[in-house]
């Protein structure tokens, strides 16, 4: 029998067909992706593996089996002995997925209680193996940490060592690695695969990543609104997709060895910044950010920033438009030393959901810089905004909707918008795609071009995603700790970087390919071995 | 732990930077503001002779940071007060002289806060018991009828005052069931078990009063709670319902009830002057209404205070309970 057997599944959330008529079976020690954009259904899936949709008012019809129990007709009881012993669920969002309040070897303790008899010594010493395990530098003394004093790669290591606690036949990890930065991605995904060859647990593993997937899985299961799109082993769909949409789907994704096309770059400097340096904190705590950065943004060009989380690359990106003060250095603007904001030099957030009033329709915010420098004639105003509308792909009628009533791409959009309505040269994209599916994110990437080509910004793309960046930049820095560790045409330095770091950054990147995933995997064994 | 002790530290020196403030913005409202300080620390009855002696005794002659000074030093390390016949010593913490009462205020209050401080822990037990129990029951039951019948019973205790609850208790338990007696306060030192029957009502009165509050702020941090991820995390992972709940769901609930009870605590035992006259509890309330009725101005400065004390203190030490609840505080 196989280990998961999903027979024409179903789920539906009111009048919302999440999963339609979705089956396919996974065999022991088999690992299988479930790959999708958001609202395919994909994680919808995961839950109903383990019956989480019972008593949350959500109908699923069809069948689930895993590890020989019928998910939908056991009793809650003989559910509850399932979940956790025989299949565990490694959760997305690591910060949030443990509790905050217990230290993190008493909740992997706990979990190991309720389905063995174990004493609660023998729990806790359970709990600091797996912890050892998912390598956790002194699980003695670390398991006692409550979950904020983790570091984010910890803490997912810390859920799979939950995971693997009562050494389950199937590990469901959903989205286990998008919270992480790349280096930690690799590390994660290398850790499951050595799991996997270690216990000969089954791996279902949902990802809106195609990259993730060509590293983890045998095979690759692709959908689309709730409905199976293309099924086979992952060297088959991914190198010869016979699905438009897995075609199209694989076409956006963005490639860490494909140079951008059509730059604009000219040679005229619009922003210079010279040795700047933020701190945070006061007294012994201070700590700079950002550690003596300099750079020349030129009228045309898209400098690409990347670096990890804590890298200070937004830190940056905020000292470039004038939202923070620098500490030390100097910003010119067409060779003029300037401070304070300027309507030349705009940002696009990354977040459209956070960074547009709720409360205001995306006509309101758009007009805001309008308003700003003193326009007063409201039919000027809506007409400029109603072009700056068209202009980024919307409606002019889409003045008095408010930010709810559009997609993530649409409200990036908006965002855009927003910062164009001031007439800049230089535009700041702080991660203006993470937040997006891949098919909308090539989408906002083109739209950034365009916008380039025709009015000849200056761009200045911060981001932690090394192949975006490259699919869009002239030039890249990388940035560590504060500092540039590198600089130079963007080919320059993805083909033959000179820096440690950077190599290490791109040898982390996830490749499409799963042999050339499996060299890059063996590669980073002998570096660590090394 | 060092880390805790540490913040527990400065907390604490923080409350008391808060009380010297509190001490010296009351003693200003009361003596320094215009009137006549000693026409009404002598009392309406007082003859223009009597009021110039007690002038003199306050020490209103001299400026004012010399009178407040000497307020401080009274509070800190007892000084001699002059009760109007002689002096006498007044040991820290000195709070003045009643003329009319011809008491130190400090015996005053100490022999009233006894009575004051069991109906304010009393009650606040109870209403603990009350309001986080209908909180969890509503929680439980999101969007049933039990809710709705929960939340309509608890908003109608909030919304009735607390004479007409305690009367129509008295009605029900003395009256007509005969199950309680007519209360009437007894000091725990002498009888524990009669001081205990001659609270309920007033333990009810005052319980049923608060907890709504605590019933809606339960309710919604735990339905808050319950939508967490870490939640769903146990459940996935077969934990007991049980456990879910009463360890992962209610711990996140328990801070922000702590903070909402030291609150409630420390104003209560400035005195619940309706719940106390209503049942006669001879307690701080009931001598603020005296003094303010009389004109007494010693007690009433020194009631402000003492309040403001409770209300401080309990806050301080909420705030590091709530560190204890949760450690990620401390780092903040």
């Amino acid at each position: 029998m196989s280990l998961v057997d999903v027979k024409d599944l179903t789920v539906e959330f009111g009048s919302l067909r999440a999963v339609d008529g979705l089956s396919f079976r996974l065999e022991r020690g088999a690992a299988l992706a479930l790959v999708g954009e958001s609202g395919s259904g994909k994680s919808t899936v995961a839950s109903a593996l383990l019956g989480l949709h019972r008593g949350t008012g959500a109908r699923v019809g069809g069948s689930v089996h895993v590890a020989g129990v019928d998910v939908e007709a056991v009793s809650d009881e003989e559910l509850r002995r399932l979940r956790g012993a025989k299949a565990a669920m490694v959760f997305q969002d690591p910060l949030s997925a443990l509790d905050p309040y217990y230290a993190i070897g008493d909740q992997i303790a706990e979990v190991y209680r309720v389905h063995t008899r174990a004493s609660r010594r023998a729990a806790r010493a359970r709990a600091v193996e797996v912890l050892d395990r998912v390598g956790i530098p002194d699980a003695v003394r670390r398991s006692r940490s409550r979950p904020h004093e983790f570091s984010g790669g910890m803490r997912q290591r810390a859920l799979i060592a939950m995971a693997l606690a009562c050494e389950p036949d199937l590990l469901i990890a959903d989205e286990p690695t998008t919270a992480l930065d790349v280096t930690v991605q690799a590390q994660i995904l290398d850790l499951l695969h050595r799991l996997r060859e270690e216990t000969g647990t089954g791996l279902l593993l949902v990802t809106h990543d195609v990259g993730v997937a060509a590293e983890s899985v045998d095979e690759v299961l692709v959908m689309r609104h709730g409905r199976v799109v293309e099924h086979g082993p992952v060297s088959a769909v991914l190198r010869s997709p016979s699905h438009t949409y897995t075609r199209e789907l694989l076409g956006a994704v963005p490639r860490v060895d494909a140079p951008r096309t059509g730059s604009t770059a000219t040679d005229e400097v619009v922003l210079e910044a010279t040795g700047l340096r933020r701190e945070f904190g006061r007294g012994k705590r201070a700590f700079p950010a950002v550690d003596g950065v300099s750079l020349t943004i030129r009228r045309g060009e898209t400098l690409g920033v990347v670096g990890e989380s804590g890298s200070g690359k937004t830190t940056l990106g905020r000292m470039l438009v004038g939202l923070l003060e620098p500490t030390a250095g100097t910003i010119r603007y067409e060779g003029q030393p300037h401070t304070g904001v300027n309507p030349a030099v705009q940002m696009v957030f990354q977040d459209p959901v956070s960074s547009l009033n709720p409360r205001r329709s995306v006509g309101e915010s758009i007009a805001d810089p309008l308003r700003a420098r003193g326009e007063k004639d409201e039919a000027r105003i809506r007409g400029r905004v109603t072009e700056l509308l068209e202009r980024v792909g919307l409606e002019g009628a889409h003045y008095d909707r408010y930010p709810h009533e559009f997609s993530g791409g649409q409200r990036q959009r908006v965002g855009i918008a927003r910062a164009l309505a001031a007439d800049p040269r230089v535009i700041v994209c702080d991660e203006p795609v993470s937040a997006l599916d891949v098919t909308t994110q090539a989408q906002v990437v083109a739209l950034l071009a365009e916008l380039q080509r025709e009015l000849g910004l200056a761009l200045v793309f911060v981001a932690h995603d090394l192949a975006v960046v490259r699919q869009v930049s002239d030039r890249v820095v990388v940035m560590r700790k504060g500092r540039v560790v590198e600089e130079g045409p963007a080919d320059e330095v993805y083909d033959s970087p000179r820096d440690p770091y950077t190599k290490q950054l791109l040898a982390a990147v996830p490749a499409l390919d799963p042999e050339v995933a499996a060299r890059r995997r063996a590669a980073r064994r002998e570096l660590a071995a090394a | 732990m060092t880390l805790f002790v540490r913040f527990a530290l400065r907390r604490l020196l923080a409350a008391l930077l808060v009380l010297l403030v509190l001490s010296i913005v009351i003693y200003a409202l009361f003596y320094v503001l215009p009137g006549d300080p000693a026409r009404l620390a002598c009392g309406p009855k007082c003859t223009t002779a009597q009021v110039d002696q007690v002038r003199a005794q306050l020490g209103l002659g001299h400026p004012v940071y010399v009178q407040y000074a000497h307020f401080l030093h009274g509070l800190v390390v007892g000084t001699d007060v002059s009760t109007g016949v002689g002096t006498e010593h007044c040991g820290a913490p000195c709070l003045g002289f009643s003329y009319q009462n011809g008491e130190q205020v400090t015996s005053l209050l100490a022999e009233r806060l006894p009575a004051t401080a069991s109906l304010a822990l009393g009650a606040m037990v109870l209403w603990l018991v009350l309001g986080v129990g209908t909180g969890l029951l509503s929680a439980l039951r999101h969007g049933g009828l039990t809710e709705r019948v929960l939340t309509a019973l608890t908003l109608a205790g909030n919304a009735v005052p607390v004479f007409i609850t305690g009367i129509l208790l008295m009605l029900l338990f003395v009256s007509v069931l005969g199950w309680l007696p007519f209360p009437s306060y007894v000091p725990l030192t002498d009888d524990p078990e009669q001081w205990a029957w001659n609270l309920v009502l007033p333990w009810l009165s005052l319980a049923i009063l608060e907890s709504a509050k605590y019933s809606r702020l339960t309710r919604s941090s735990l339905l808050e709670t319950l939508a967490e991820d870490h939640v769903r995390t146990f459940r996935a992972y077969g934990v007991r319902e049980r456990s879910v709940i009463g360890r992962h769901a209610l711990r996140g609930a328990v801070p922000p009830i702590i903070a909402l009870s030291a609150l409630d605590l420390g104003t209560m035992f400035g005195g619940a002057v309706l719940t106390e006259s209503l049942f006669g509890i001879p307690g701080l309330g009931k001598s603020l209404v005296d003094s303010v009725r009389t004109e007494d101005l010693p007690v009433v400065v020194g009631l402000v205070l003492v309040t403001g004390f409770f209300v401080v203190l309990a806050n301080a030490v909420a705030d590091v309970l709530y560190a204890v609840a949760d450690r990620r505080v401390v780092l903040a």
